[in-house]
């Protein structure tokens, strides 16, 4: 029984290495693509970076506070649908849930469906929207108006509001940020606002609402450079671990292997010994 | 709206002349950054002038104009730079900010250099938002049809 106990090792040890050399495959090639998604994400943050910087001069300048009113307050977190990225959804929603647990009056939009399993245990009834199918192509201009177009329409009304996202430092690290949200009234009650000449409600509004389609929009560049950066981290680290396991499986299987034969060629021999002593 | 473009221009001809007189020192500066969300063109670039068609009227801004928002309408956005030349752009929609410190931010839905326009390709844009329109049902696909309109007739008007 020893004998069978000691094939029956070999034979899992051989699957199982069979099986990390193809996680090996696949997470190196994940890699390689989240490599090749995250050069295009750079590319096309860098050239988004001045038009978001630019979105957000204005309530800067104009020194536009947040409201302290009872309508609560608005998150847009933006994540994507796809995983195996490292921390880049759960640092999102561990924030949005210590925000809730402080502000129970907090709506919040969910761009992207990792971050939707994450609130949606504890937090479903503050669940405005959910927008999925984010993260498969590159984020336009039209995806940010989309959304932003159907957050107008909802009619959600907010005292103050933050787009939480995750902002792109280098290919190693990123940091969760967020981004202001004012209402319109908050506009309206600006300290600078003054200052700033033949402003009508009118043209508040589409200002607004067209910034809102502008931050966004930054805010999705910028996660999704942060996405693949990750990814391309955690598939890589994924690769080495899986690497090392094959070298420890190996070296398990090749002695193996040897106790195997070695036992064989004992029983071989003690058995001819055996029967010469019989003789 | 052309004469009033024109007029300005003339205003501020003589404006930037009385500021070369006066001497660096006092001519104030104006930093523009002009962007689209896939390009930069312009990233806090001191600028004589920008003109900028919105729709409360198309306006010029020089340095030191009185902080205001506006919302950009189908047109050409003109910048004169520091060294005396002039870029076009046609600008399909977006918003632009005057601050009190002179910085203008100029963001656009989309902006090309006016040079790239293909008129042949601007008047059939036309020709089918036309026919867009007369064939329109809802509300909704009217006033796209008539946005459709209003960005077509100003790109013909810029290739011109």
């Amino acid at each position: 029984s020893q004998q069978v106990r000691g094939m029956a090792t070999l034979k899992m040890i051989s699957i199982r290495l069979k099986s990390v050399k193809n996680i090996q495959k696949i997470t190196q090639s994940m890699k390689m693509v989240s490599a090749a998604k995250y050069t295009k994400a750079e590319r096309e943050l860098k050239l988004a970076r001045p038009y978001g910087i630019g979105a957000q001069e204005f309530y800067k300048k104009a020194e536009v506070k947040g409201e302290e009113g009872e309508k609560g307050q608005l998150i847009i977190a933006v994540s994507s649908d796809r995983g195996l990225c490292g921390a880049v959804h759960s640092s999102i929603g561990r924030i949005v849930k210590t925000d809730i647990a402080a502000n129970p009056n907090t709506k919040v939009v969910i761009v992207g469906d990792k971050v939707r399993n994450i609130l949606q245990r504890l937090y479903a009834k503050n669940i405005a929207m959910v927008v999925t199918e984010v993260g498969r192509k590159p984020a336009v201009f039209g995806d940010a108006a989309l959304v932003a177009q159907s957050i107008i329409n909802s009619g959600i009304e907010f005292s103050k509001g933050k787009i939480l996202f995750n902002a792109f430092r280098t290919v190693v690290s990123f940091r969760t940020t967020e981004m202001p949200l004012y209402s319109q009234n908050a506009v309206a009650n600006a300290s600078k606002l003054p200052v700033y000449d033949s402003l009508d409600s009118d043209v508040i509004q589409s200002y607004t609402e067209f910034s809102l389609a502008s931050l966004l929009f930054y805010s999705m560049k910028e996660n999704a450079t942060s996405e693949q950066s990750s990814r391309m981290t955690a598939m890589d680290n994924a690769s080495k671990n899986a690497g090392e396991m094959i070298d420890k499986l190996t070296m398990t299987f090749n002695r193996t292997r040897q106790a195997v034969i070695t036992r064989e060629l004992i029983e071989i021999i003690s058995g001819a010994a055996a029967l010469e002593t019989k003789n | 709206m052309a004469l009033t473009r024109s007029a300005l221009r003339l205003f501020s001809g003589r404006f930037t002349q009385a500021c070369q007189v006066r001497g660096y020192a006092d001519a104030p500066s104006m930093s523009l950054t002009f962007a689209a969300p896939s390009q930069v063109l312009y990233n806090n670039i001191s600028v004589k002038q920008i003109d900028v068609p919105s729709f409360s009227g198309s306006f010029g801004i020089l340095p030191a104009h009185v902080p205001t928002l506006a919302v950009l309408k189908p047109g050409v956005v003109t910048v004169f730079e520091n060294d005396g030349s002039t870029k076009k752009f046609f600008v399909s929609s977006g918003t632009v900010t005057i601050n009190e410190d002179s910085t203008v931010q100029l963001l656009a839905e989309e902006a090309v250099p006016v040079d790239t326009l293909d008129i042949s390709a601007a008047k059939e844009l036309l020709a089918q938002s036309q026919s867009q329109l007369a064939s329109a049902s809802s509300e909704v696909a009217k006033a796209e049809a008539e946005i459709s309109i209003e960005v077509s007739e100003a790109l013909v008007k810029a290739c011109e």
